[in-house]
């Protein structure tokens, strides 16, 4: 009896206490911003969490350090709840619902891959959320979601920017494109380069594919060389490209190779060795050769995690750091929870020229961002390094 | 298609001819003495590979300690002969464990028996091994020969001639010993041949070692021609030879070894006349019109116990 009583006194004194404090200076959510963060940290891709993981930790701890955010006239600390999807859309469903009805954040970053990130896009989308997908290249994740956005560019906008790049490089007017028919990624992606390469002029003077698992190229590559074109666009994964290049090679081929973000792996220059030196691809950002920001970015990892970050861990610091610019260009939180996300999305469609670890980003009402793309160079070590950022002229 | 091209791409289809032949005479074999299909081949295919990877890894390693001073192309030699001699064990023990208890069950057990084992094989090795993909180790510089306007490398001669050759070395085996000959009698009976004194499992355990070895000797030549390795590689090209070993005619070696090649002449080619994306289409097409006017393949004799070998 007299311990019930007892709290129950605590209780009232906790209450008045409370009220009291918060009568002076009332700050929405008790000083704290609340964050969702769904990341496969177990499942296939554990290496994608972690560095996504990483890089949010990291940028919340350097913002709370410095005394918060400043929104409006009042700073919040940040907390972050990471949730993990296990790699898995069922989980990514269930990761998204509980930070959205139990924690109540006012915004999620994540998730990482499509697989994950289109249903939780969809859940943030119902449940009027602001999200922001630092990794998902699909379009489908944003597609007719106005509270579902991206830190990195789309599919088709990467086949643009490297057929651009392929006729502003090299002068040359025909090209060849060889990749799988059988999987969704360099299928689009193959699509979307000639569409923009036939755009701008240049000739697809061989279109040639093969199916998942073929190891042999040598009839196509055969084709592509005796068809006359001066370069050679694969938007193919890391496996494959090894053989594509060392087979092109061996048949005489001795023009430029051009890849795509999907080359972007540490194994790729293991498999593939000098065969690759001198080839180029799209991607979000590149390790070597970063200088401002991104290199501030790189070494700051690096110290801190004893490894280099990847592109993940790029997107997931800019994608987090987005979420602040908008949450700080509300002008200040209402503590009503519905409010306060409207603002933060309608906010998030506005950010105009920001620029991140991963380049300049424009943001549009679709969700997802004009972004400049960089091009990287397998330069004479084997390393991914930069060679030069591709703008698009909305951003110039 | 200008004439430079043809040759060029009857380069190409020469050498990937070769890997259908060397694996399409390991069907053969075992189906010619022992009337059954080995559906685990195509993964010792991929066994042999990997073995072939640590072979070459390991002296290369010791090449490079200097604990043995030799050059590249012997390295190749004794990766070759170690290879073959290792994974013939892996065929013989797959005979031992998965087919000789079954020799008196149904023919259709037997198959599916050899279904199981390429998944144990292939699904063992990515337990033991992981999904990493392994690059086979560069044991020859590559060199590229301009032939004409025909540029080949060192290596295709090197796998088209090799392979030529271990089939040659099967066809003098088969001819010639002893072996060859018990190996002919049971092909021609293999009922009524043992009870005349011919060892019925050494001669099985004999042919299931040849055969594995070769699609050794095939996984080195892939692992150099295709260096990324990986757990499933066995799979659609084991699937393609055996058809081109029922396209040589069941059990006929010679039959088996130009159809190897046959098939690797119409994919390349059919990709380079038409558009890469029927490849597989048209070339299957053809093969099913082959097979509808000649049922037995080129070799074969129907329900005949006509010397097969």
């Amino acid at each position: 009896m007299y311990k019930k009583a007892l709290i129950l006194v605590a209780l009232g004194l906790l209450l008045i206490v409370s009220g009291w404090s918060g009568g002076v200076q009332e700050a929405p959510y008790d000083g704290v911003i609340k964050l969702g963060h769904i990341a496969p940290i177990t499942g296939d891709i554990p290496k994608v969490g972690e560095e996504g993981t990483y890089s949010v930790n990291m940028l919340v701890e350097d913002i709370n350090n410095a005394g918060g955010l400043k929104v409006g006239d009042l700073t919040y600390k940040i907390e972050v709840v990471t949730e993990d999807n296990e790699s898995k859309a069922e989980s990514a469903v269930a990761a998204t619902t509980k930070v959205i009805t139990d924690d109540q954040v006012l915004a999620i970053i994540g998730s990482y891959s499509s697989k994950q990130a289109i249903p939780t896009g969809e859940v943030a989308n119902t449940r009027k959320t602001p999200t922001i997908s630092p990794w998902s290249t699909n379009p489908r994740t944003t597609k007719n979601r106005p509270w579902v956005f991206r830190a990195c560019f789309i599919d088709p906008y990467q086949g643009k920017v490297a057929a651009t790049f392929a006729k502003e490089e090299f002068g040359i007017k025909k090209v060849a494109v060889l990749y799988d028919v059988a999987s969704d990624y360099p299928k689009g992606l193959a699509d979307n380069f000639k569409e923009a390469a036939e755009k701008i002029g240049l000739e697809i003077v061989a279109f040639e594919t093969f199916t998942t698992k073929d190891r042999d190229f040598s009839s196509q590559l055969t084709k592509i060389i005796g068809s006359g074109a001066e370069l050679l666009f694969t938007p193919q994964y890391y496996d494959e490209v090894p053989l594509i290049v060392k087979q092109a090679r061996e048949l005489g081929w001795n023009k430029p190779i051009l890849g795509s973000d999907s080359w972007s792996s540490p194994e790729l220059f293991k498999l593939g060795g000098k065969d690759l030196i001198g080839s180029f691809f799209t991607s979000h950002y590149a390790m070597k050769g970063a200088t401002g920001a991104t290199k501030e970015f790189i070494d700051k990892y690096n110290a801190k995690y004893g490894y280099k970050p990847g592109d993940v861990a790029a997107l997931a610091w800019d994608a987090t750091n987005i979420l602040f610019e908008a949450i700080k260009n509300t002008g200040g939180l209402t503590g009503n929870l519905e409010e306060d996300r409207k603002a933060i999305r309608d906010q998030l469609a506005k950010v105009k020229r920001w620029e991140g670890t991963t380049g300049l980003m424009s943001f549009t009402e679709e969700g997802d961002p004009i972004k400049s793309v960089v091009i990287v160079r397998i330069d004479e070590e084997g390393e991914f390094s930069f060679y030069k950022m591709a703008t698009p002229p909305e951003l110039k | 298609m200008t004439s430079v091209d043809l040759f060029r791409q009857f380069a190409n289809a020469l050498q990937w001819g070769s890997f259908y032949a060397l694996i399409a005479l390991g069907y053969s074999m075992v189906y010619g003495i022992l009337m059954l299909f080995n559906f685990a081949h195509g993964d010792i295919f991929m066994v042999g590979a990997y073995i072939g990877f640590f072979v070459a890894s390991a002296l290369v390693g010791l090449a490079a300690r200097g604990f043995l001073p030799l050059p590249g192309w012997s390295i190749l030699v004794l990766t070759i002969l170690i290879t073959m001699f290792l994974t013939s064990f892996v065929g013989m023990l797959v005979e031992r464990v998965a087919y000789r208890p079954l020799r008196d069950a149904p023919r259709a057990s037997a198959a599916i028996t050899g279904l199981m084992v390429g998944i144990i094989l292939e699904t063992g090795n990515l337990a033991l091994l992981g999904a990493r993909r392994r690059k086979f180790p560069q044991l020859i510089e590559t060199r590229t020969f301009e032939i004409g306007a025909v540029t080949v490398t060192n290596t295709k001669i090197m796998i088209v001639f090799l392979s030529i050759f271990l089939m040659l070395a099967l066809h003098l085996f088969i001819r010639r010993t002893k072996w060859g000959m018990a190996m002919r009698a049971m092909a021609y009976d293999f009922v009524v041949v043992p009870l005349m004194g011919v060892p019925i499992n050494t001669i099985a355990a004999l042919t299931f070692a040849i055969g594995s070895a070769l699609a050794a000797a095939a996984g080195i030549f892939f692992g150099i021609a295709y260096p990324v390795l990986e757990p499933y590689m066995g799979l659609i090209i084991g699937w393609k030879a055996f058809v081109a070993a029922i396209l040589g005619g069941r059990g006929s070696i010679l039959g088996a070894a130009l159809a190897g090649f046959l098939l690797g002449f119409i994919e390349i080619f059919v990709a380079a006349i038409f558009p890469s994306t029927l490849r597989d289409l048209i070339a299957y097409s053809i093969i099913l019109l082959i097979l509808t006017f000649r049922p037995h393949g080129f070799f074969g004799e129907s329900y005949s116990a006509k010397l097969r070998l």
